[in-house]
């Protein structure tokens, strides 16, 4: 035992449960190729382990540089009830949205959906414009509000 | 070789960059619970899908004669008449929930995917592969399945058994991850509690101890955002996207607020208009070929022409039931028409065991269909004539399409051509 974690790296349940995993892995993998275009499956499978790393990486770099930027100013300007998560709430909420319905939004497949529903797939656009809109002003709102109540706003520094 | 051996100086592998004060085992932990509890519902209703398609009998079977379809061989029922409508509304529905908190997760434990040395020894090498497959059949499940709701197919792969297969490949990483990780779990959780952090507000937002193993910050930068507003907002945007889809499924008032799902869309008046699938035209349907000439072919052990005349002289049935996609969405309407277990006794099959569907639709792989013992007896299983008092439309099945309860939506198989039961006579 000692020796398997000395030349392992890890214990006896470590090992056995990435063998099953690779193991159902594999099977699924010998499934797939008894499909037409397995290689089409494999690259959308390695795409996406690595899609992550180019999109996201980037981008929280980006995001952390500007918030670090925007943050300190935020602070000095707008006092004790800060503006940067009033604009950063109601832009995830809609990134998400986007990032999900983007095939809907973009009008993408619209033969394929006219296909299927009988209706074509024009609406989303505005819809998605709308439900943004509506987001930043209900943050817009909350901001008034908070902003009221503490008295106006007060350079801390 | 010092490429391999000295940490690169640099974003994302040196760890002083990684510096907001929120990340670290207990936030890993807390999403992660949230994060499984929806995966564990995708997986069962994702599975019970696959059941629901009864692969083993006919030509039912969308992903082939691999060893795992004899997991899924078993009958499915016919009661409740809504549980495939539940069952699926509830897999898409978590699948897009689980989008914003699989992003958090991945937030979370980011700085580890960049450790240095990336690969410590053999287990480090291969439980980073068993991550790779992780991290990819998730996101790959959760895409194919959005798009594929979408009617976008830009992959150049069947999304059937490619969805079917990442998700064996997804449910055995996500397995020997939990094993792995579990230990980790438990000790952030006694540690710092299972909740008590959620009782911190902005000022006293305090990093977890970086250990050189775990995701906290070795070089923790000022709070700007308190753990509990972060998770809210997680949530938040989670229960955002659930609500914006879950009316294709829940209907009534909640579809006219699902603004974006791709099933909101007004389908028009009258007792036809509700959501189709798939119109008569797009399935290559001829005026003629559902004409005054349409005749439905009974096989049994007396094989029987019928007319739509025919048909609306036998004893008619109304049931409500709903149509439910395997996309998610569902719609329940007043059927009526004529029982399939009256048409196995006018063909000389008293006791059917199987009941084969075929449309005429020439192509596609649901033009046609094999239903079980069960759900051909079911007195509420009908060949629908008429829909909410009116004659089907040609995009709902006209002259006659099949209605059971709980059945899959394509396999309620539309514009009807025969009907073949087998079974014994008595």
């Amino acid at each position: 035992m000692r020796r398997l974690r000395r030349g392992y790296g890890a214990g006896p349940l470590h090992l056995v449960a990435l063998a099953v995993c690779f193991v159902i892995a594999a099977y699924a993998l010998v499934r797939i190729f008894q499909h037409p275009s397995p290689i089409a499956v494999v690259l959308w499978l390695a795409g996406a382990i690595v899609a992550h790393d180019f999109f996201a990486l980037p981008l929280y770099t980006a995001l952390h540089g500007a918030a670090g930027r925007v943050g300190g100013r935020d602070r000095q300007l707008h006092g004790r009830v800060p503006v940067l998560p009033h604009v950063v709430v109601p832009t995830v909420l809609c990134a998400f949205l986007f990032v999900v319905w983007f095939p809907l939004i973009l009008g993408l497949g619209e033969s394929t959906y006219r296909a299927a529903t009988g209706l074509g797939n024009g609406v989303y656009l505005g819809r998605w414009l709308a439900i943004t809109a509506g987001l930043y002003l209900a943050s817009a709102l909350v901001y008034a509000v908070r902003r009221a109540r503490s008295g106006g706003a007060r350079p801390s520094g | 070789m010092s490429l391999l051996t000295r940490r690169p100086n640099v974003l994302p592998f040196e760890p002083r960059s990684w510096s907001s004060p929120l990340r670290g085992p207990w936030l890993a932990s807390v999403i992660s619970v949230g994060l499984l509890t929806l995966f564990a519902v995708d997986a069962v209703t994702g599975f019970l899908s696959q059941a629901a398609y009864q692969p083993q009998l006919g030509r039912n079977s969308v992903t082939g004669g691999g060893l795992d379809q004899a997991l899924f061989g078993w009958g499915w029922p016919t009661h409740p008449s809504w549980l495939y409508a539940f069952t699926q509304g509830l897999h898409v529905t978590a699948g897009v929930a689980a989008i914003p908190l699989l992003a958090a997760k991945l937030w979370a434990v980011m700085p580890r995917f960049y450790k240095w040395p990336p690969l410590r020894s053999p287990a480090d090498v291969l439980e980073r592969a068993s991550l790779g497959l992780l991290v990819g059949s998730a996101i790959f499940l959760l895409f194919t399945g959005v798009f594929n709701i979408a009617y976008w197919y830009p992959f150049g792969f069947s999304f059937v058994p490619a969805h079917y297969y990442a998700a064996f490949i997804f449910v055995g990483a996500v397995a020997a991850h939990i094993v792995i990780k579990l230990p980790a779990m438990a000790r952030a959780f006694r540690e710092r509690g299972v909740l008590r952090p959620l009782r911190d507000d902005l000022a006293h937002t305090t990093p977890e101890p970086h250990t050189g193993e775990n995701s906290a910050p070795l070089a923790p930068a000022a709070p700007t955002i308190s753990r509990r507003a972060w998770l809210g907002w997680v949530g938040v945007s989670s229960l955002g996207l659930a609500t914006l889809l879950a009316g294709d499924s829940v209907g009534g008032f909640l579809r006219k607020v699902s603004l974006l799902s791709p099933r909101s869309q007004d389908p028009g008046p009258g007792p036809n208009g509700f959501q189709v699938n798939k119109t008569a035209v797009a399935s290559g349907i001829s005026p003629q070929q559902i004409g005054p000439s349409w005749r439905l072919a009974l096989e049994g052990a007396h094989p029987v022409q019928l007319s739509r005349e025919d048909l609306l002289r036998m004893p008619q049935h109304t049931h409500d039931l709903p149509i439910a996609c395997v996309e998610g969405w569902s719609t329940t309407q007043r059927w009526t028409g004529v029982r399939l277990i009256d048409l196995a006794r006018m063909a000389g099959v008293a006791r059917p065991q199987q009941l084969h569907v075929q449309s005429l639709q020439k192509s596609g792989t649901f033009n046609q269909a094999t239903l079980n013992a069960g759900q051909v007896s079911d007195p509420r299983a009908l060949l629908a004539l008429r829909v909410n008092g009116a004659d089907l439309s040609p995009d709902h099945g006209f002259p006659a399409r099949i209605i059971v309860p709980a059945l899959p939506g394509v396999h309620n198989t539309k514009w009807v051509k025969s009907l073949a039961f087998r079974g014994g006579p008595a």
